[in-house]
């Protein structure tokens, strides 16, 4: 006998839509460590989990826990053996407080009422055991990310889990949240819980994890201490090929200002200001980036250019035209290509086929029209062409996009929005969430689409990305620029860091630079 | 305008606002529970007609009042069972469902009427019962507040109480909090284990339940017969209420007593020369300007919020 508290053998899941998430999958998770799981997006990582969970039934494979066969059921008996789940998209309900949200389905009682001096006493016991505090009368929707996840951690710690899964913790998080989590995460292990850690960083799995192990396209590749191999082997391993991560950017002039955005100021409901004097131009040829740790008034800016947001101060100018009488349609039409923040709501329609998302920018357009009525062979010959140059992995192009994985998904809004040849592109964080792979591809051809002479404005809070791609580099706080960086491949993380944090800015000067009006 | 106002302003206008506010509120109370578990119950309308039929069927055939409630509610309970399961089990959509219900409804109780009295119209010719006014001690006795709340059908005391426990049961018990969760995040519920059919299943039945108290009302209490469509739009205005209350049980109550005393100025206003049919659209009239008030204030709301 191992001391494995949960094995996996040969475990195999065919979702009803008949997508193979697991193909062959074995797994030994010992007492008291921290196993990495990593692969690409759509490699089976959530699957199994939830398999691990008792939210989905493997098709075929056995779970051992303990030395002895057992089958998951459900959530309920997964809690009842000790295994707590956060999942990547939080289980959380946004109305209620943390002490709601953590006695959900084992509400302690008085009575018939909740007992929620016990419940509050219990959560500050277990906060103050694990160094994991929470305001319990706060409610859920008014907390921070990393708030949210510690609410998720303790939850399931409530419910007595010895074993955790994390799913993605860490895609959501600032860097400091990241570390904080790692220290928590080190001294639950302390305690003597076991983790499975789910990462796309391989950074972060070298920092905390013990063991890693490999999955790719369904099928795992083997366990490994994460001592014995490099970064590069794991990276190897899980993609199955070389990752370039430095591109070969050819230089480029900077041509004509597609989007001038003359001091765009505005508030928020509360009368907090969300941008401060904003300037700067986005010019033909040339990447622009916008870094800044999230919530400093990217989200905002976008929204204003693209249409979303009309109560501002002062004026855009996309393509010499005033912005704030022209509809997202205008816009588009006038040549404004977008990939949003949020795929799932704003990216695509989760329930439509491929091809109809893939030509959701074009549905009036003679390219896959024939007269007044639609030409189904000619969308079907559009789609399948975008499909191969943007190496959509999918079964057919009717299939729905919300049965492709992340990646994929953001492949699917990459090749819509870049295939129409934009005057300028919008990337709102446009590999978030995304594996390697498909980071790898979506970055090439956003420099693909510079080269043909477009403009690109990237935000992204992905310093690697924004550094790498950006021509230009704008940093952002506090709704204001902050700094304005003409070779972003040359400055250091750390120095954008001190940008980023408010620690240092630039003169007014430096940062009118972001103005090149011709 | 004097002859109005003098109609208005009297303990006897009060006493008629409370009771027609009744029956609104049994179903806006229906609506809500459903509603906050996250499968809206638009068979209301349905639900309340069965039941204010059954009432009298039960109750003529038994010659016992109390019989005829039990019987009102129990086909409440059984019609939300029913597009419980239809929706829940067999995954109709639960719109769709209600809409079914209520035109089951509407037919099959003009069905069974004419089944059981040769008539279409009334069940006249059926000796039915009617529940009881409750007269409350001491308070009757004070003047103006005693002519107001005392002296209503037992059906009225029973509306409030519904009231203040679906109250309490949403906001201090585990099922109120696990109805709740799983009508805002059904996943967040079904990760900790939480049977989400069985919450939704609960809400529903608990939502025929006050239907169908609310159907005894209009049979029983209001009149003392049932005649054909006599729910007369309540169950839906019940939604506009619910929706207005935006889910809370004050908000909701609230509401109801609205829309309620726009009922009884519609049944006093008739007193007046003013065209009927002018006056018997108040109601509704008051029920659209609700759902617009309610509209904007939510508009703006978003608008600020960018
Ligand atoms: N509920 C589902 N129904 C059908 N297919 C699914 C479902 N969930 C995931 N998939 C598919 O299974 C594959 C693996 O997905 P997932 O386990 O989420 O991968 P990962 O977490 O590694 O990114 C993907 O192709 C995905 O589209
Ligand atoms: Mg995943």
């Amino acid at each position: 006998m191992s001391n494995n508290v949960l094995e996996l053998r040969n475990i195999m899941k065919v979702y009803s839509n008949g997508v193979v998430a697991n193909k062959n999958v074995s797994f030994e998770l010992k007492e008291g460590e921290i196993h990495a799981v990593v692969g690409e997006n759509g490699a089976g990582k959530s699957t199994l989990m939830k398999i691990l969970f008792g939210m989905e039934r493997p098709s075929s494979g056995e779970i051992i826990f303990k030395g002895s066969k057992v089958e998951i059921e459900n959530s309920n008996k997964a809690i009842d053996m000790g295994i707590g789940m956060v999942h990547q998209h939080f289980m959380l309900v946004p109305s209620f407080t943390v002490v709601q949200n953590m006695i959900l389905g084992i509400e302690p009682k008085k009575g018939i009422n909740i007992d929620y001096n016990k419940a509050t006493q219990m959560i500050k016991e277990l906060g103050d055991k694990y160094n994991l505090r929470v305001d319990p009368e706060m409610k859920v929707k008014d907390l921070s990310v990393g708030m949210k996840q510690k609410v998720e951690i303790l939850k399931a710690l409530l419910r007595g889990a010895k074993i955790l899964i994390l799913d993605e913790p860490t895609a959501v998080l600032t860097p400091q949240e990241t570390e904080e989590l790692f220290v928590q995460l080190m001294k639950l292990k302390d305690n003597g819980h076991t983790i499975i850690f789910i990462s796309h960083k391989l950074k972060e799995v070298k920092s905390i994890c013990d063991k890693v192990t490999i999955i790719r396209k369904g099928v795992t590749y083997g366990t490994y201490n994460v001592a014995d191999v490099t970064q590069s082997q794991i990276s190897n391993l899980m993609v199955g090929r070389n990752v370039v991560l430095k591109y070969d950017k050819s230089k480029s002039e900077a041509g004509k200002a597609v989007l001038n955005v003359k001091g765009v100021s505005c508030k928020g409901a509360e009368g907090k200001e969300l941008l401060k004097d904003i300037q700067f131009t986005a010019n033909k040829g040339k990447i622009l980036g916008i870094a800044g740790v999230e919530g400093n008034g990217q989200r905002e800016l976008i929204n204003v250019i693209t249409g979303g947001r009309r109560n501002y101060d002062g004026e855009v100018l996309f393509n010499d035209k005033n912005i704030r009488s022209m509809n997202v349609k205008a816009l588009r039409k006038s040549g404004m290509s977008y990939i949003p923040e949020d795929r799932m709501t704003q990216g695509v329609a989760a329930s439509a086929a491929i091809s109809e998302n893939l030509a959701a920018n074009r549905y009036e357009s003679q390219e896959i029209k024939s007269g007044i009525l639609m030409d189904v062979k000619k969308l079907s010959k559009l789609a399948n062409k975008l499909v191969e140059d943007y190496d959509i992995v999918c079964k057919s192009i009717a299939q729905k996009v919300e049965s492709l994985s992340g990646g994929n998904i953001q492949k699917v809004v990459v090749a819509r929005e870049c295939s129409i040849e934009p005057d300028i592109l919008i990337a709102e964080q446009p590999t978030r969430g995304v594996d390697v792979g498909a980071a790898e591809i979506i970055h090439k051809e956003i420099l693909k689409l510079r080269d043909r002479g477009a403009a690109v404005l990237l935000v992204s809070a992905d310093l690697s990305e924004a550094m790498e791609l950006s021509d230009a580099l704008l940093v952002m706080y506090e709704g204001e620029f902050v700094a304005y960086i003409d070779n972003p491949s040359e400055t250091t993380e750390e120095e954008l860091g001190l940008y980023m944090l408010g620690v240092k800015k630039q003169s007014r000067e430096e940062i009118r630079r972001a103005v090149n009006e011709f | 305008m004097r002859s109005l106002l003098d109609i208005i302003l009297t303990p006897d206008f009060a006493f008629s606002a409370i009771r027609v506010t009744t029956p609104l509120l049994f179903a806006a109370l229906g609506a809500l529970i459903s509603d906050r578990a996250g499968a809206a119950n638009i068979g209301l309308e349905g639900i309340m007609l069965m039941a204010a039929l059954a009432g009298v069927v039960f109750s003529a055939y038994t010659q016992s009042a109390l019989i005829g409630l039990l019987g009102a509610i129990l086909i409440g309970l059984l019609t939300a069972s029913m597009l419980a399961y239809f929706t829940l089990k067999l995954k109709t959509d639960v719109i769709l469902g209600g809409i079914a219900l209520n035109f089951f409804a509407n037919g099959g109780t003009i069905f069974v009427l004419y089944y059981l009295t040769g008539d279409k119209g009334t069940s006249a010719s059926l000796a039915s019962m009617v529940l009881p006014n409750i007269h409350i001690p001491v308070i009757r006795n004070i003047p103006i507040l005693g002519e107001i709340v005392s002296g209503h059908n037992v059906l009225t005391y029973i509306a409030i109480l519904s009231a203040i426990g679906v109250w309490y049961v949403l906001e201090k018990t585990a099922l109120g909090l696990r109805i709740r969760s799983v009508g805002e995040n059904e996943n967040a519920a079904k990760s900790v284990g939480v049977n989400v059919m069985k919450i939704r299943y609960i809400a529903l039945a608990l939502s025929g339940v006050f239907a169908g108290m609310g159907g005894a009302f209009l049979s029983m209490g209001y009149v003392s017969w049932f005649s054909r469509g006599m729910s007369a739009g309540r169950g839906w205005i019940a939604l506009a209420a619910e929706a207005m209350g935006r889910g809370t049980v004050l908000g909701t109550t609230l509401s109801s007593v609205l829309f309620g005393v726009a009922d009884a100025l519609s049944n006093t206003l008739q007193l007046l020369n003013i065209p009927a049919e002018l006056i018997r659209i108040l109601p509704y009239v008051a029920t659209v300007v609700g759902l617009l008030a309610y509209a904007i204030r939510e508009t703006n709301k978003r608008k600020a919020k960018g």
